[in-house]
């Protein structure tokens, strides 16, 4: 794609030859030419496995760069202007919408998406960004509460998610939330499934290798939920898991389930540093 | 198809006259192919835009015809040259008939 | 729409079958659309441009963009996918370019193919192998 690629350079991706089949490339993701998103950081102190942290998007081939350097050539928009139609929208039997509560949501949201998930000291409970949405919709909208990962869910996400997009993911870890976080953490390094693969055997020790035809990442989460070409729409991250922890031929748990919040809360934190990207684009 | 179908479009709201200027579009449409099966093995029949106009002030830029090699939520990027100020039309003709449009009006200044 | 990898397998497999078997008959689908918009005119080697990527990461959403300085319409053909048109582009008056990008879905490796008919009326054919990788990991 010539022009597109030209467009692309314009708006500072700059492709750098590399070397071979390894590794992540050196290109910078600008979106809109305006907001800079870090894809590179030193990796946060309370990870031992890595020394950088890379985000996806460095994994990927030019052209699917390119589509998330744009919001209008990025599809997940038409998810994010949906749900700005529903975040206005009065919903439920407390006749109150989203709005009535939280105003403009690119003002009350900002910074939200870079801290969750993380612990409610009203509930008691460690929060992912899905369950605080539906927790809004029964408590406060007296609204049905989405599907874990529904379309209806992953466009609200994704549109919260543009509120902070360019800050820095700062996930906490320790006070209330650590004892959830170990236990992700633990996950994080089990060999599951009938082929014995943690989730560290590819996205630490292997990324940027080849696994078939696909380039390992090291399985950030900071651009979720993704745009997959794939499947032309938005994906949740517990999605994610459960695709990755089927692959090994394991039974899978359930998104929403406790054990994919403790993983989500760890594979968030691994991420501490990266900017916010959310709604990306994958392959 | 014919909830939740959403066109977005992009045009820049001025130029100058004779002004070649870039347009984007996107809709949100499943482009059911018809070469796949649902879950019990039955064909899933074809359901997918067929057709993309572009004009202004009702004279042509561009007509399109889609087949299902069109990925979901079609995309179609092109140029239009703006000899004055009016509008652009675009059309999207879906297989079950439904119609959407959308309109965009540009200054020439 | 979501293509899970058995399905894109079988349409991969399908495009190889048909690569063995009724490869004539594929092959004759993709001539009879030429013939269909040449009017079975000879196709001049330039005149019409077609980009894209060397490597799709998936088949199912490829960005690929035809140009034909001065040409009434572009058809744009698949000549590996179940059924090979892709897209036609007609050019009016007020076209800024005759240059237009869109997405498009390819069932695995193989040529796509631009015929432009231009300005004269004469046509002008090109092509671009788009190599189609299947992920690691359906999931």
């Amino acid at each position: 794609m010539l022009k597109r690629t030209t467009t692309a350079l314009a708006a500072g991706l700059i492709a750098v030859a590399t070397g071979g089949w390894a590794d992540p490339d050196e290109n910078q993701l600008v979106v809109n030419g305006d907001i800079e998103i870090t894809t590179q950081a030193a990796a946060p102190a309370h990870l031992e496995g890595l020394s950088e942290i890379y985000s996806g998007w460095r994994f990927r081939e030019v052209d699917t760069q390119a589509t998330q350097m744009d919001d209008f050539d990025n599809p997940a928009f038409l998810a994010v202007d949906a749900a700005q139609e529903v975040w206005n929208t009065v919903e439920g039997e407390a006749g109150k919408s989203c709005a009535t509560c939280h105003g403009d949501v690119m003002e009350s949201m900002k910074g939200v998406r870079a801290t969750y998930p993380k612990w409610n000291g009203e509930a008691e409970e460690v929060r992912t960004l899905a369950m605080q949405i539906n927790a809004c919709r029964t408590d406060n909208l007296d609204a049905d509460a989405y599907g874990y990962t529904s379309g209806d869910m992953t466009a609200m996400e994704a549109l919260i998610s543009v509120a902070s997009r360019g800050m820095p993911v700062d996930v906490a870890i320790d006070g209330p939330a650590q004892s959830m976080w170990e236990q992700g953490k633990e996950m994080y390094y089990t060999r599951y499934g009938q082929l014995e693969l943690s989730c560290a055997n590819c996205h630490e020790d292997n990324y940027g290798n080849y696994i078939r035809a696909d380039h390992l990442s090291q399985g950030q989460i900071n651009g979720f939920p993704v745009y997959r070409l794939k499947n032309t729409k938005l994906n949740a991250s517990h999605d994610r898991f459960k695709g990755c922890i089927r692959d090994t031929r394991a039974e899978t748990f359930k998104p929403g389930s406790p054990e994919f919040v403790a993983l989500e809360l760890y594979v968030a934190s691994r991420g501490n540093g990266l900017s916010v990207e959310a709604p990306s684009v994958r392959n | 198809m014919a909830t939740g179908v959403k066109p977005r479009v992009k045009v820049p709201g001025s130029a100058s006259a004779g002004e070649v200027i870039t347009i984007k579009t996107l809709i949100s449409h499943q482009m059911e192919s018809g070469q796949r099966k649902d879950s019990d093995g039955n064909k899933i029949p074809r359901s997918i835009i067929n057709r993309f106009t572009c004009e202004f002030n009702g004279q042509s830029v561009l007509d399109m015809t889609l087949e299902p090699a069109i990925s979901t939520n079609p995309y179609v990027e092109f140029q239009a040259t703006v000899p004055e100020t009016g509008e652009f039309k675009f059309t999207w003709y879906d297989d079950d008939g439904d119609v959407y449009e959308d309109s965009k009006p540009i200054t020439v200044g | 729409m979501d293509f899970t990898r058995r399905e894109t397998l079988a349409l991969g497999a399908g495009a190889a079958l048909l690569s063995f078997l009724p490869f004539r008959a594929n092959a004759a689908a993709v001539d009879d659309l030429i013939a269909e918009f040449t009017g079975g005119a000879e196709m001049a080697d330039a005149g019409v441009e077609l980009n894209a990527p060397e490597i799709a990461e998936n088949g199912n959403t490829v960005p690929i963009e035809v140009s034909a300085p001065g040409a009434s319409a572009i058809l744009l053909l698949a000549a590996g996918n179940p059924t090979p048109p892709v897209a036609k582009f007609g050019f009016g008056p007020l076209a800024g370019s005759q240059t237009a990008s869109t997405r498009i879905r390819l069932a695995g490796t193989q040529e796509v193919i631009a015929i432009a008919q231009l300005g004269d009326g004469t046509f002008a054919r090109t092509s671009k192998t788009v190599k189609v990788t299947i992920g690691g990991c359906g999931g």
